[in-house]
């Protein structure tokens, strides 16, 4: 039984959404992003979603975490469907969002306020989540008294604590350098392991693609849909394997490939419309 | 009230610093601190002369282990050379208040030297006449701050979350906010009278605008990623109101309390100006009246001590409600 199901979802922004590049797109100025998504995902399933820049990746996981409502098709939660946010879902954003006037704890505690956990147990609660991270020690620290790495690590914490079933990602660790993007999917992918959660992936990146992700996802340019999903699987991933053995692998370089072949003509694509609608 | 009384010694204390300061004549003004190192309950009065509530922290110090005991004196000497520094201009300033009317640069009669006018601002504390006046300036004046504040903040809020509001009220806003309150006070006059409500009415008026559209643009300027991160969890929106949208404004929000600070007293002053029979601002123009120039300046110089003080006491606030600013 299917966890999260993607009917055909299809999302239009009037005119003015597509932040004035009307004359780019024809009838009237409307903006398609997602044109009949479909998508199934096991309850579980570590499942990333590429695409090039553009393409609706952020709408998709919008209309997912209940901050939309797309314009046709539905999605299903555990055979519902998605009619608003909700705490089921917990979402990890690029730009982190803390809150900058509470302290790493008191960020974890935010989400935990929302669902009612006593006071009490706030705190324990919040502290356990931030020693899962790797972050004990940091409780009073401030957001900008943190690294990049450790305000996102506080953030997945924050989404962890108040133990939603799905874990929706938008492109978590792009604005991180390369060695703390590296120890962080580690760190996803250990928690993941152990926490067993459904975790929707955003990224525009095929290495963390397929490092992360049981099945990738591939969207086209816009309007987005699902191109194609590439299960990925390793021999070796579950003896624990990791790191750079995992990446430098024959299969990950496999894997790569396939989906940099897939993406490639969509990345075109997308550059090609870009430059239309800045010429128009 | 407290903070009104808080403000007043704390001037009175300045005041009288001042005097004393200012005798001296010019050369020495930087080299003053330096034979006051030593003595412990002179170093206490040191810190009064400049921002007393800010500084709070800094003289904490006073010898604590005897190994430490170097590290400490070249702390304190440090923040003295500092405080030396910064007092640097008004002691300049004292210093030459003090020469031009003796060596008859300008006429003692318009200008009298500082001194003589700490002397008459002596006499004022002394008979009472001061302190009655000022109480009534400032009960004015924070009385109007006050109401300003209580009402302009729940009002910007409410006009910043409904975008649609903020846009059709926004050029009316604006309208008014650059209508100097001055220029109404004659209407003011004329609808409420010469009494305590037109002189309160016109200090609230100011205050509101500052604090209204800074609260306004406070709420509109919240991080939006914020908000859908509150979104997502499925916040009500009184919680995001009070856990998000609040604190988050709160910054933007002391800063037009502070603009509004110093209007309410430059505002005030001038509505004394205009049939009063109490307050600072009578007490600068009846002096006038009566040729009683000292006086006339222990009020003008009352009343800038009054606004650097109120203001050092918002700033030290402002700057403890947002500690989590990112240092810029």
């Amino acid at each position: 039984m299917a966890k999260i199901v993607f009917e055909s979802v299809t999302k239009t922004f009037p005119g003015k959404q597509a932040k004035g590049r009307r004359a780019g797109a024809p009838g009237g100025g409307a903006f398609t992003a997602l044109d009949g998504v479909d998508l199934e995902i096991r309850a579980g399933e570590f499942v990333v979603v590429v695409g090039p820049s553009g393409c609706g990746k952020s709408t998709l996981l919008d209309l997912l975490g209940g901050l939309a409502r797309p314009t046709s098709g539905r999605i299903l939660l555990d055979g519902e469907p998605v009619t608003g946010p909700g705490l089921d879902r917990g979402i990890v954003f690029q730009q982190y969002a803390l809150l900058p006037w509470r302290t790493a704890l008191g960020n974890i505690e935010f989400g935990l306020e929302a669902t009612g956990v006593p006071r009490r147990e706030r705190k324990e609660r919040a502290r356990e989540f931030l020693d899962l991270v790797g972050l004990a020690g940091f409780e009073d620290r401030h957001p900008h008294e943190l690294s990049g790495g450790m305000r996102q690590r506080v953030a997945i914490a924050r989404s962890l604590a108040y133990d939603p079933d799905v874990l929706l990602m938008d492109e978590p660790f792009a604005a991180l350098d390369a060695q703390t993007r590296e120890s962080l999917q580690d760190e996803l992918r250990r928690i993941w392991q152990r926490t067993g959660k459904t975790v929707v992936f955003i990224t525009h990146g095929i290495e963390e693609a397929v490092y992360l992700g049981q099945r990738v996802a591939v969207m086209t340019s816009r309007p987005g849909r699902i191109k194609e999903t590439v299960p990925v699987s390793f021999g070796d991933r579950a003896t624990g394997a990791g790191g750079e053995e995992l990446r430098s692998s024959p299969e990950f370089a496999r894997y790569r490939h396939e989906i940099w072949t897939l993406l490639h003509d969509e990345v075109a694509r997308a550059r090609q419309l870009e430059k239309e609608e800045a010429t128009v | 009230m407290s903070t009104g009384t808080d403000t007043k010694s704390t001037v009175v204390e300045a005041e009288a610093d001042r005097a004393d300061g200012g005798r001296p004549p010019a050369p020495a003004p930087v080299r003053e601190p330096a034979p006051v190192r030593e003595s412990a309950p002179v170093r206490e009065a040191a810190p009064v002369r400049e921002s007393a509530p800010v500084r709070e922290p800094a003289p904490a110090p006073p010898a604590p282990a005897a190994p430490a005991a170097p590290a400490v004196l070249r702390a304190v000497a440090r923040w003295l050379r500092a405080a030396a520094l910064r007092s640097a201009a008004i002691v300049a300033l004292l210093a030459l208040w003090e020469a031009a009317p003796r060596l008859g640069l300008v006429d003692s009669t318009f200008l009298p030297p500082v001194s003589e006018v700490a002397g008459a601002w002596w006499e004022l504390a002394g008979n009472g006449q001061l302190a009655e006046h000022t109480q009534a300036s400032l009960v004015r004046s924070f009385g109007g701050f006050g109401i300003a504040v209580v009402v302009a903040v729940p009002l910007g809020l409410l006009i910043g979350w409904y975008r649609p509001v903020a846009v059709l009220l926004g050029p009316l806003l604006e309208v008014f906010r650059n209508t100097a309150a001055l220029a109404l006070l004659p209407v003011f006059v004329l609808l409420l009278g010469i009494g305590e409500t037109s002189k309160v009415s016109i200090v609230v008026y100011a205050c509101v605008w500052p604090i209204l559209l800074n609260t306004i643009s406070a709420v509109g300027n919240a991080d939006p990623t914020l908000v859908r991160l509150a979104r997502s969890m499925d916040l009500s929106t009184p919680k995001l109101f009070q856990k998000v949208i609040l604190p988050a404004s709160v910054p933007a929000i002391f800063t037009g309390i502070r603009l509004a600070g110093a209007v309410s007293i430059l505002v005030l002053v001038a509505a004394e100006m205009i049939g009063a029979k109490a307050g600072l601002g009578y007490l600068i123009n009846a002096s006038q009246f009566n040729f009683a120039i000292p006086e006339m300046y222990a009020g003008i110089v009352t009343i800038s001590a009054i606004g650097v003080a109120f203001n050092q006491l918002l700033v030290s606030v402002e700057r403890r409600l947002s500690l989590w600013r990112v240092p810029a």
